[in-house]
């Protein structure tokens, strides 16, 4: 049985541009949520997000011109995917390329090109549109760039599943090497929708918090009685995992191993999660069985947790069903700092959850000022606490009713 | 150097990021600056911005230097 490890790690989120600086911040209760002044955002309800301020987008990784020719989530994923490639210490030789694949995916993709491309269309006609146009937005291109620049020739994919979308693609890429179709891959998810259509849509389907424009730290408040919504954020998360045999024969720094990987569908309804939650509980129960742990061996759950009204509160009620032995529970929400990276989510959440053991600190959950109802669970309200945990989930759940859940163990 | 060579030179520049001393009057943008075939038809849309002109295709693909560019746009801007 082939066993798959974590050997790179690499974020570029609102806390930070790279996985220390975030991860640091993130720990000191730091809110990396604000107005958007990228545009004017006047006449929407949602005012706020977790934007990367453009000081943070580094030059040196890709180039003002490089810039110019692709969307932004493909700028955001590719500075992390350069963080964890050379963390992990990885070169891809002629020899191992063709084992070494690339699996980064996006919720959305280039939607602001898209916008912005569609105007030039109506307006200038079409002699205008970019010949990179395409190209710059299509979701798999990600994948595809990281592909090129670092010489990866094995599978190359790029699953969309919304909010699920860099939870899947972590798990599929760990399917990806047990199944021995390759011995290592860059994987996660990168998300820049923080653009005039992105945040119009998303506040059509009522999703947005708009109740918090002038306290844009407050927005975000997972299990809070007064949560009105999500906050959205930006950004990218890649990790590099890896076959153990292939990571220990170059020496690899090892941050924890991939211990198992559920999914499922809700069959229920297009945004909003099944109301008894069982889509969320059996991806995480195909996870935990896949692991071979006892329930009592996860101690962590770094939730979905988005700060909507019904979504919080079933996640919840999963969780202390599938984990009822667990009397010594944590579970906290990375979202209530940094907001909804949609799907890089899952991607930035798994670094984290990995950052969770490696430095036995688990990140709070801001704004919990009054939790909605009574749980057992310690949902680790505004302050991180030191603990040392050995295996933790992370759940991602999606617009379709897509869920899916990781486990990490050290 | 003439008017027109000059405001090509710039936005081959600005579009392929080399450096304005390396171009040289009969460098290719393919072979020589570096360009891809999407970056052309880049380099040819900016010609059209900055000179007013409509390149059709087919003399679009006999652009291949600076030369041709500073020929074709004295002929044909406005």
């Amino acid at each position: 049985m082939r066993r798959v490890v974590v050997t790179g790690l690499g974020t570029i989120n609102p806390l930070g541009n790279t996985v220390d600086s975030s991860w640091n911040s993130l720990i000191k209760s730091n809110s990396g949520i604000s107005k958007i002044s990228k545009f004017d955002v006047d006449s929407y309800p949602c005012k706020i997000a977790g934007s990367i301020k453009e000081s943070n987008i580094n030059e040196e990784i890709v180039s003002q011109r490089d810039q110019r020719k692709i969307d932004r989530f493909i700028i955001l994923g590719l500075i992390a995917a350069h963080e964890a490639i050379k963390d992990s210490g990885f070169v891809s030789d002629n020899e191992a390329a063709f084992r070494s694949g690339v699996m980064v995916g996006s919720g959305i993709g280039g939607l602001d090109t898209i916008y912005k491309n569609s105007s030039i269309l109506d307006n200038q006609g079409i002699r205008k549109i970019s010949p990179f146009f395409i190209p710059s937005s299509l979701i798999n291109l990600l994948s595809g760039h990281i592909s090129i620049k670092y010489n990866l020739k094995g599978p190359n994919s790029s699953p969309v599943t919304a909010c699920a979308t860099g939870t899947h693609a972590i798990g599929d890429s760990f399917t990806i090497i047990k199944n021995n179709k390759a011995d290592l891959m860059v994987c996660g998810g990168a998300e820049a929708a923080i653009c005039p259509l992105g945040v119009s849509g998303f506040s059509a389907a009522r999703a947005l918090c708009d109740s918090y424009n002038d306290y844009p730290t407050k927005g975000s408040r997972p299990w809070d009685r007064d949560r009105s919504g999500f906050v959205m954020g930006e950004g990218a998360g890649v990790l590099v995992l890896e076959e153990l045999e292939h990571a220990k024969k170059r020496n690899a720094n090892i941050y924890a191993e991939v211990k198992g990987y559920g999914m499922s569908g809700d069959a229920f309804h297009i945004t909003k999660p099944s109301e008894d939650g069982n889509g969320g509980f059996r991806a995480m129960e195909m996870a935990l069985k896949e692991s071979q742990l006892n329930n009592d061996e996860i101690e962590y759950v770094n939730a979905h947790g988005t700060s909507t009204q019904v979504g919080d509160t079933i996640e919840l009620s999963a969780v202390e069903r599938l984990f009822v032995s667990n009397k010594n529970l944590f579970m906290s929400s990375n979202k209530s700092a940094i907001g909804h990276l949609l799907g890089a989510a899952g991607a930035v959440e798994a670094v984290f959850s990995i950052k969770s053991m490696q430095t036995k600190t688990l990140p709070p959950t801001l704004n919990l000022d009054n939790p909605d109802r009574k749980t057992d669970v310690n949902l680790i309200p505004h302050e991180s606490i030191s603990k040392s945990v050995k295996n933790v989930i992370s759940n991602s759940f999606g617009f379709g009713g897509t869920n899916a859940s990781l486990i990490f163990g050290i | 150097m003439s008017d027109i060579e000059e405001r090509v030179k710039k936005i081959v520049v600005e579009h392929l990021g080399v450096e304005e001393a390396k171009i040289q009057s009969d460098s290719k943008f393919i072979d020589d600056l570096g360009a891809d075939s999407l970056d052309t038809v880049e380099l040819v849309m900016a010609f059209e911005e900055e000179f007013g002109c409509e390149i059709p295709d087919d003399a679009a693909e006999k652009i291949v230097t600076l030369k041709d560019a500073v020929s074709y746009l004295t002929d044909n801007s406005n």
